[in-house]
Formats: structure tokens, C-alpha cells, sequence
């Protein structure tokens, strides 16, 4: 589904069905250097389940238009904006990694709100802070090729995922390098730069959670991957005690969608799906 | 793992796409003779159905033991991800079928597998596919040859029956220019060899067959897809951007970013033309890819004694092995395939027909046989096997003389390889 947001072209994929904003709606929204093809089937499963989904690319990738936001706060407005677009009246809102930092601000803007209600908010492979080790910025600015070998390999807990997104014969490592690479060289030949780069300093640079977390009057889920060398579980305890999160680990790593698709989407659906 | 780069090239021959097997512990990859797999429930099932859910319904479509060699082929290739076929032929119709239909066009290298060339030249132009074939080294020919109805450019990383090394570089970049992917066939290079999307293909394939599997033991085939292409930014291809009535309205290009091919070519290919691999066959070539950089090293070295010894007899015009300085490509080959140029290659025996198959009946280690990439090592005489319908003047055409003769180099002694060719020269040599 194509919608126009501050003027710019935005993409969010349905699911496989049109969107019908009647319809309790779930939003994911996926982290630094992807874009919705990563949510591909959980976004079928819950959109064939009785919710619309929106499974947005965030600015600058994917098939939403550029240049792309400078924080997750700008990134959380955007959604906001998207979603008051869009036209659903209940949503719960899922994101992974930095997409789960945009997810915590955009609930925290939605408390109270009238005309959407936050219904639940599940965060997956998360942390805070979500520091990024100067030497992979630097390496990022100077090499984005060679950074992005460096975080596909650390996102990885295993050669060997079973089943893996979207299916069987999927090499993760590869689907996931090319789907970085393809992100960084679209983003920069609009002429909008280096997005490994934008990306990985706007989770460096978010310090917003905690205060966002006070704001958020839904129910919290942290799905976390026992196996994450990115975001590592221990990280995510300060978030889990501000917001009174539900935990639930899963024996993959920072690539959980792509690891372990059922996993992530069984605790999705027991946490979202859940009479509210 | 994890760590700060993905594991090297013989590790991942090892271990990519599999790990020890949850429900019995087995090390080894366990083989899945199973045509179909139980659903947990009935919501379980149409998820599965729906691609809601990732997993296994029937092996025409997936299989555990075919998917850990698909991923670990799609990992030795640095690409996204494959499909394991019933033979190499099988992965070339199925990236075909997949991008292409009536009205669509090919262009083509000229220098091809002879299977290849009847599949393009007389079967697929039956179902109104055409293809032009250019010569491999002809750049401005690939270019001027693309249509608007073009869908693919095809080459043989090293081409039938002369060793052309295909410029992947620039043969790729001339695709690019025009929206269209580049499909290249690595059998007889390996990834171990060379990896042609690190220069630039888009779609590579493989009769497992040979060396992948390495022990001549089974067929199959494999696709790979590097993930790389965008196949909505070309615009050529609505088979993968527009809803596919076969499948739900998929949009496959939406679906998955960097899957998107194989997605349609499991989904459609693999469930309608039927042209799966065996559990049983992907599981041989699995046992074949664990020593692929053991075999591939030895092949190599094997066949530089071999080249170097026939270079050098009297009895034979000239050795078409890129590596020598002689072949037209030996500078290409240098920088596309730094680790060898493989294990198959021809050479030109002087003299008649006869003294060609005298040659062959004198060879007592080398087998008599039509395939290549077996670890023993091989010959055949194509004036009197495999294209013994042509004339001098026919052969002429396709590269082949009458005393040709093409060699697959395997993993015997290489001295021992050497004396059988010398009694089998001596033999033919008396035979004039």
C-alpha cells in the first residue's frame, strides 16, 4: 500500500490482503539497513488472522522515498503521521531493533490519543541504549561494504536456521547481505549518502527511551534473542523494568525474523493476538 | 559463531545449513526420504500452504535434506539463497520458465554445453522463446543482440568444448545497461574456482552432477540466486511485480526484497513442471561438496602435469587449457580464476578419426564416457561420439577437429594419468 506522508511517497506491505482500517491493526516496523520484507510471514499470518498489517519501509528504504529521518524521535512521527493516514482506530505496534526504539516513541506519542489507540507493544531484539561501538561507525563511514559483512555476520547465530524467512534453501547470511547492499546502493544513488551510516548513528545516538517508556500505558513485550550478539538480552533489562515488560527469549540471534520466523511469530501471535 | 565475518569458503563447505539434527542428535546430515511432512493442525497446514509460515508440505517443492544442500551451495556462491533441481538441465529450464514465456528472447553465448544449445536452439524456440547466440568474446554482439523483448543474457563461466572464459564483468555490466540479468553455468568451475557474483552475475547454476557431487554417482542440478537483482526497478519482469493468480495475487518482488525469483520459481516452477532432486540425490552431493576444496585443489593440480606433459608432445597440435599462454584468454582467465581453470579441456591430436579412436581404445586408466567432473578421470572423441553426425566442415564450425579429444582430469596419481596417455599416444600414433 502506497500512501503520501509530509509530502513523500511511503510503502507499507499489507500482508497479502488490502488494508482494511476497520480492522485491528498491527504495524511492524524493521530496523537499521532493511525494510518490511523482513516481517514477511508474520505479516501474512496475522494479516490472514484477523488484524491489518502494516508493514511499513521506513524512509529512505525499500520503496518508501528518501532521504531518510536523522532520529528516532523524526522516525516516530513519520509513523504516527502514516498511521493517522492509514485510518486504523486500534493498533499494536511491533518493531525490531531500531525499528522497536521507532515503535516505543510512537506509543509513548500515542497515549492518550483519542482517535488511535495503542493496544500493545512488542519489541524485538531490542536494547537501550543501543550503543554502536565507535570502530563500526568509523568503518561504516570509510568501508559500508565491509560494515555490513561485520553486522551480518554478528546478526547470525547459526549456518544452519531452521525454518528460515521466507523459506526453505534460504541462506540467511546471503539474503540478508543482499538486502543491505541493495539498501545502501539505492540509497545512495538518489544522491542521499551512506545509510549504513545514517542508521546505525541514529540507534547510537537515541536517548529518549526511558522518558518515552513513562508515556507508554500499554502492555509491553520484549522478544528477545538468547542468542543476540547485537542487541544482547542483558541489555534490554533497563527498558523491561521501565516499561513492566513481558520477556520472551528465543534461541536465535539479532536476525530473529530470519532465524526463527515461528518462534517470533508464536509470540507475536500469543501477545497480540490475545483478547484485549 | 557469531563472529566478525562469516566462516571461510571450507568451513561452509562443511557446515552451512546444517547443524547437528535436533530430534536424533545425528552429525551427519540426515536423509529425508519422506515425500510429505505431518501439519500440527490444521491452522498449521494452511499457513504452510499460504507462506505464513516457513516449513515443509510435500518434496516436489521442499525437502530438509535438499534445502541444507541448497543453502550450502547458495552459501559456497555468496548468494541469497537456491533450488536443487532434478539435473543441471532442469535448473536451466527452471530460471528460463521462471523470467520468460512465449515472445521473450535470450541472448546467448554461441560456446555451450551441447545440451544447453539444444535446449535454447530447437525446444525452447518450439514454445516460442527465441534466442540469439553470440560469441562469447564478441562484447559489442551481446549488446546489439538484446530486444525489448530480451529477459536474460546466458553464458558458460568456461564455454564448450574451447575453455572461452566468459568476461562476467563486462557481459554483466552490458546486462545491467539494459534492466536484464546475467545467468551463468559454473559447472566446470566451482565456486571453489571462482564465484561469478563477486564479478557481477546475477543468477548462477550448476549440473551438480560433476564436480559438486564429484564421484559421477548421481545428476542433479542447482540454481542460485545472488539476491542482487532488482527486478521492479527493471521493469522487465512482472512475473515477479505484478499479482500472480497462481498463488493468492503473490506479488513475489514484495514478498521478499532479495527472494523474490525463488520464490516464484519453488512456488510455480518447482510445483508445476515437477523437475525436483531427490532427498537421496541431494543427500550424495552433500557427501560430494564436504570435500569440494580437497577434490577441486588436486583436480587442478592434476591437470597442470597433464597439460603441460601433452603441450609438450609431438603427437598433439595444441592444448586449449586457459591457463597456457597460447589460449586467447589466458590474461581473462588469470583474473577471473586465480586458483585454476578447472579440470576439463581439449586437446588436438594429429592425425585421422581412426587415430583418435585408437587413442581412446589404448587408455587403460582414463574411462571411455560421456560426463566430466567425476574423480576418475575421463576421456571422450567427439568426431565419433557425441557429434559424430557432423562433417569435417560442421565440426570446424563448432570448435572441433577430428582428432579433438576432451579429457576430465581426475584424482589418480597424476604420473599415472601421464603414462596412460603416453602408451595411448604411442598406440595412435602407429595407428596413422
Amino acid at each position: 500500500m502506497r500512501l503520501q506522508i509530509d509530502g513523500r511517497e511511503a510503502y507499507a506491505y499489507t500482508g497479502g490482503k488490502a488494508f482494511d482500517p476497520a480492522l485491528p491493526c498491527v504495524v511492524l516496523v524493521h530496523g537499521a539497513m532493511h525494510d518490511h520484507s523482513v516481517w514477511a510471514l508474520q505479516s501474512r499470518y496475522l494479516a490472514h488472522h484477523g488484524r491489518s498489517v502494516l508493514a511499513v519501509d521506513l524512509p529512505g528504504h525499500g520503496r518508501s522515498a528518501g532521504p531518510a529521518l536523522p532520529s528516532v524521535e523524526a522516525l516516530a512521527d513519520w509513523l504516527v503521521a502514516l498511521l493517522h493516514t492509514a485510518g486504523p482506530q486500534r493498533v499494536a505496534l511491533a518493531g525490531h531493533s531500531m525499528g522497536s526504539l521507532i515503535a516505543l516513541e510512537a506509543a509513548a506519542r500515542l497515549a492518550g490519543d483519542a482517535a488511535l489507540q495503542v493496544t500493545q507493544l512488542a519489541m524485538v531484539a531490542t536494547a537501550f541504549p543501543m550503543k554502536v561501538s565507535p570502530a563500526l561507525l568509523e568503518t561504516a563511514s570509510a568501508a559500508p561494504l565491509t560494515a555490513i559483512d561485520m553486522v551480518n555476520a554478528y546478526s547470525h547465530s547459526t549456518l544452519a536456521a531452521k525454518p528460515a524467512n521466507p523459506g526453505p534453501g534460504t541462506w540467511t547470511h546471503g539474503a540478508n547481505r543482499a538486502l543491505m547492499r541493495r539498501l545502501q546502493a539505492g540509497y545512495a544513488a538518489a544522491g542521499h549518502g551512506n545509510l549504513f551510516h545514517h542508521d546505525f548513528g541514529v540507534c547510537d545516538r537515541y536517548a529518549g527511551a526511558l522518558p518515552a517508556a513513562k508515556r507508554v500505558r500499554c502492555p509491553v513485550r520484549l522478544i528477545l534473542g538468547g542468542k543476540d550478539s547485537m542487541t544482547v538480552p542483558k541489555a534490554a533489562a533497563g527498558l523491561a523494568e521501565a516499561l513492566e515488560a513481558g520477556i520472551v527469549t528465543i534461541p536465535a540471534g539479532h536476525s530473529l525474523m530470519a532465524e526463527a520466523p515461528d518462534d517470533v511469530l508464536n509470540a507475536l501471535k500469543d501477545f497480540l493476538l490475545a483478547e484485549r | 559463531m557469531p563472529g566478525a565475518s562469516d566462516p571461510g569458503f571450507d568451513t561452509l563447505a562443511l557446515h552451512a545449513g546444517a547443524a547437528p539434527d535436533p530430534a536424533t542428535g545425528a552429525r551427519a546430515v540426515p536423509l529425508h526420504l519422506s515425500t510429505s511432512f505431518v501439519f500440527e493442525n490444521s491452522d498449521h497446514a494452511a499457513a504452510l500452504f499460504n507462506m505464513e509460515r516457513a516449513g515443509h508440505v510435500y518434496s516436489r517443492i521442499s525437502n530438509p535434506t535438499n534445502a541444507v544442500l541448497e543453502e550450502r551451495v547458495a552459501a559456497l556462491e555468496g548468494g541469497a539463497g537456491a533450488i536443487a533441481t532434478a539435473s543441471g538441465q532442469a535448473a536451466l529450464h527452471l530460471a528460463i520458465a521462471t523470467l520468460a514465456g512465449a515472445g521473450s528472447h535470450i541472448v546467448s553465448s554461441a560456446a555451450l554445453y551441447g545440451g544447453s544449445h539444444n535446449l535454447l536452439h530447437y525446444t525452447l524456440a518450439r514454445f516460442g522463446i527465441a534466442t540469439t547466440f553470440v560469441k562469447p568474446h564478441d562484447i559489442d554482439g551481446w549488446r546489439t543482440a538484446i530486444r525489448p523483448e530480451t529477459r536474460l543474457l546466458f553464458g558458460e563461466t568456461l564455454g564448450n568444448p574451447g575453455l572461452d572464459v566468459l568476461d562476467i564483468p563486462r557481459v554483466s555490466a552490458i546486462a545491467h545497461e539494459h534492466g536484464l540479468p546475467l545467468l551463468v553455468d559454473s559447472t566446470l568451475t566451482t565456486p571453489w574456482l571462482m564465484r561469478p557474483f563477486d564479478h557481477g552475475a546475477d543468477l548462477v547454476y550448476h549440473s551438480a552432477t560433476k564436480f559438486l557431487c564429484g564421484h559421477g554417482t548421481v545428476v542433479g542440478g542447482v540454481l542460485v540466486d545472488s539476491g542482487a537483482f532488482d527486478w521492479e526497478k527493471s521493469g522487465r519482469f512482472p512475473e515477479l511485480t505484478q499479482p500472480y493468480d497462481g498463488f493468492h495475487g503473490m506479488v513475489f518482488a514484495e514478498e521478499s526484497s532479495t527472494g523474490a525469483f525463488l520464490l516464484r520459481a519453488r512456488r510455480e516452477g518447482l510445483r508445476d513442471f515437477g523437475a525436483c532432486m531427490s532427498p537421496h540425490t541431494a543427500w550424495t552431493i552433500l557427501q560430494g561438496i564436504e570435500t569440494l576444496p580437497l577434490r577441486m585443489a588436486r583436480h587442478v593440480e592434476n591437470t597442470r602435469k597433464v597439460v603441460d606433459y601433452l603441450a609438450a608432445h609431438p603427437m598433439v597440435d595444441g592444448v586449449g587449457y586457459p591457463e597456457l599462454e597460447t589460449h586467447r584468454d589466458h590474461a581473462l582467465a588469470q583474473r577471473l580464476l586465480p586458483r585454476g581453470c578447472g579440470a576439463v579441456f581439449s586437446f588436438a591430436l594429429k592425425g585421422s578419426r581412426a587415430q583418435g579412436r585408437a587413442f581412446i581404445e589404448a587408455l587403460k586408466i582414463f574411462s571411455h564416457l560421456a560426463n566430466v567432473g567425476d574423480c576418475r578421470s575421463l576421456v571422450i572423441h567427439p568426431a565419433s561420439t557425441t557429434h559424430f553426425r557432423m562433417d569435417d566442415a560442421a565440426l570446424a564450425q563448432a570448435g572441433i577437429t577430428p582428432g579433438t579429444i576432451r579429457l576430465s582430469i581426475g584424482l589418480e596419481d597424476a604420473d599415472d594419468l601421464i603414462d596412460d596417455l603416453s602408451r595411448a599416444l604411442k598406440v595412435a600414433a602407429k595407428a596413422s
